[in-house]
């Protein structure tokens, strides 16, 4: 088994900063937007290198997702940033009519997603993001799991015609995938090959089933980890292999199991290879206040829920 | 277009499309598209500069952008009559496997829609972001709105007025059809918006009013006067004083036509009111 190394904690929210700034550098047609969260959504280095395709449009996320659709009438890539919730929950109606149904290449870029905004608390947390933003039709749906992916998926979605939803977190977390790394929006990316269960991850919970699946060796277990940064469109192949292979599947995710990546899973193990399959995810539940590793325990979203589900689903194949 | 009859002579088969559409399926808005069936033809016809055919992201080229999108038989109507599709399409209005859906729509690649509408509040958001990437290209159009009166009780139009001003997006004209009419009733009676050329000026912008917003001549004139305002700092806002259901006389002035199809009866009184000119679909 492949034994994978944290070069150093970062936050994904950084990634994509540093994913903007690039882009502010190489694609002239790019353009951002921030409801008034420059620094939450390290946004600061793209503005100064490039001010006049920057809008500040204060505390209006509706006016926000409007005018991103507007400026793609002419050609512009915009690339909204704010908090998860605020970037889905809040202008799912706009996102719906002026973005998604007409067809709009804007980028939504949402930070905080998840649990992991810790201390502020459920009014800022969003557990049922991807749900929302996965029904819509043609809405692209991308949470990385690391620094390095994160901004790999940033600079991938400029080159991307249509609708994106990106997720990312604020806190510091592995950074493990190579820096040079290729991002293939629908492609999911088989990070340890296994036989006895199949560990699918998303965002946060992908180093967490690294480590689950040491723990699981440990135990004469062999477990095959696979990264969907992509929940929608689904790399179906992938798990569907996999899963024939090994019969049995964990899905982990930062996000509510209702609506998440385990739900889009199941569906394709049911039209396909139906198979068993734990769910570690938020058990249709609101957050609230702790640090990210408190709330990780609580809600049962780490190493050790990923190993206890594996467990499980192996004596139920 | 030059002469004045040749314009009367479009907004009567424009009034005639609208109630046929409307007739046909038995569903739509006959009573706002009327009453803007004279300012959405000055429009297209004398005002905004357009270039031929269709391409979504019309650079060199006004745009124009319909946020209350439930009067789409006269947006369809203006649009299929100015050449962006056959005349003969507005058949389908409504139907099934139509490019004219209730609402307009990109969704079915219509030529001239430029983004979907229907769920109120939202076009004038999207008009500063179009005006915005005219400003980065360079381009030296304009961008023109529609948005009705009620439609203002959208909290988003108002972080939309708010962000016009502050930001100097002062290539937009933005006209609100002010009939005093929605749904459920008069806007008084509904939820007063108060004196709007007020609140719009208190918000920074530079307002003009067209009184008689359905005379032709009234509205050439405004609009003319609402373009040499742009360019100064400020974003423009027409406050166009119209009649609900205008030019047929059994639905004018009142909210009861707003979502209403005539029958067949009625169907006949209106076209008698408004004879054919241009040639029917």
């Amino acid at each position: 088994m492949k034994k994978y190394t944290d070069t150093g904690k970062k936050d994904t929210r950084s990634g994509f900063g540093a994913g903007l700034t690039e882009l502010g550098r190489t694609n002239p047609d790019v353009v951002a937007l921030c409801a008034d969260l420059v620094g939450s959504l390290k946004m600061q280095d793209f503005i100064d290198e490039n001010p006049e395709r920057f809008f500040q449009v204060g505390i209006a996320e509706a006016n926000m997702m409007g005018i991103a659709a507007g400026l793609t009438i002419g050609g512009k890539i915009p690339f909204t940033g704010t908090f998860a919730n605020f970037s889905t929950g809040r202008v799912y109606d706009q996102i719906r009519q002026s973005i998604a149904y007409s067809g709009k290449n804007v980028k939504i870029c949402a930070s905080h997603a998840g649990l992991t905004l810790g201390e502020d608390g459920a009014t800022h947390q969003i557990l049922e993001d991807i749900g929302l933003m996965k029904m819509l039709p043609g809405m692209t749906v991308i949470n990385p799991c690391d620094y390095n992916q994160t901004k790999a998926a940033t600079i991938a979605i400029a080159q991307h015609d249509g609708p994106v939803y990106l997720r990312f977190g604020r806190p510091k977390v592995a950074n493990f995938t190579p820096e040079d790394q290729k991002f293939e929006i629908g492609k999911a990316v088989l990070l340890n090959e296994g036989t006895d269960v199949t560990i699918i991850a998303t965002g946060h919970l992908v180093w967490e089933a690294l480590q689950a699946a040491e723990q699981l060796e440990e135990r004469g277990i062999s477990a095959e980890v696979i990264d969907i940064h992509t929940i929608k469109p689904l790399d179906e192949a992938a798990i569907l292999a996999s899963v024939e292979k090994t019969g049995c599947v964990v899905t982990a995710e930062e996000h509510n199991f209702l609506g998440g990546l385990g739900e889009s899973v199941a569906r394709t193990l049911t039209l396909n290879q139906p198979a068993p399959q734990e769910f570690v995810a938020t058990m249709d539940t609101f957050g609230e206040s702790g640090t990210p590793e408190q709330l990780m325990e609580k809600y049962g979203l780490n190493a050790a829920a990923i190993v206890k589900a594996s467990e499980k689903v192996i004596k139920r194949k | 277009m030059s002469n004045t009859q040749q314009l009367e002579d479009f907004v009567t088969q424009v009034r005639r499309d609208i109630v046929r559409q409307v007739h046909k399926v038995n569903s739509g808005h006959p009573g706002g598209s009327l009453g803007c069936a004279e300012f959405l033809s000055v429009l297209y016809q004398e005002v905004m500069q357009r270039k031929e055919g269709f391409d979504m992201d019309g650079i060199n080229e006004d745009l124009f952008f319909l946020s209350n999108g439930h009067i789409s038989p006269v947006f369809y109507s203006v649009l299929a009559r100015s050449g962006y599709f056959p005349v003969e399409e507005l058949n389908t209005f409504r139907l099934i496997d139509s490019r004219l859906q209730g609402h307009p729509t990109t969704h079915e690649g219509l030529p001239g829609v430029r983004v979907a509408s229907g769920s109120l509040g939202q076009g004038l958001s999207v008009s500063i972001g179009a005006a915005n990437a005219k400003k980065l290209n360079g381009d030296k159009h304009l961008v023109y709105s529609l948005h009705g009166d009620g439609e203002l009780q959208e909290g988003q139009n108002w972080e939309a007025i708010m962000y016009a001003a502050a930001k100097k997006v002062d290539n937009l004209i933005a006209t609100v059809d002010r009939n005093y009419q929605q749904i459920d009733g008069c806007t008084d009676d509904v939820l007063p918006m108060g004196n709007l050329v007020q609140k719009f000026e208190a918000f920074g912008w530079d307002v003009l009013e067209i009184e008689k917003g359905n005379d032709i001549g009234e509205i050439l004139k405004g609009l003319k006067e609402a373009k040499s305002r742009t360019g100064k700092g400020k974003p423009v806002a027409i406050m166009l004083n119209t009649e609900m259901g205008h030019g047929v006389d059994f639905m004018m002035g009142s909210h009861k036509w707003h979502g209403v199809a005539p029958n067949d009866e009625q169907l006949e009184k209106a076209l008698a009111q408004n004879p054919e000119t241009l040639g029917d679909y």
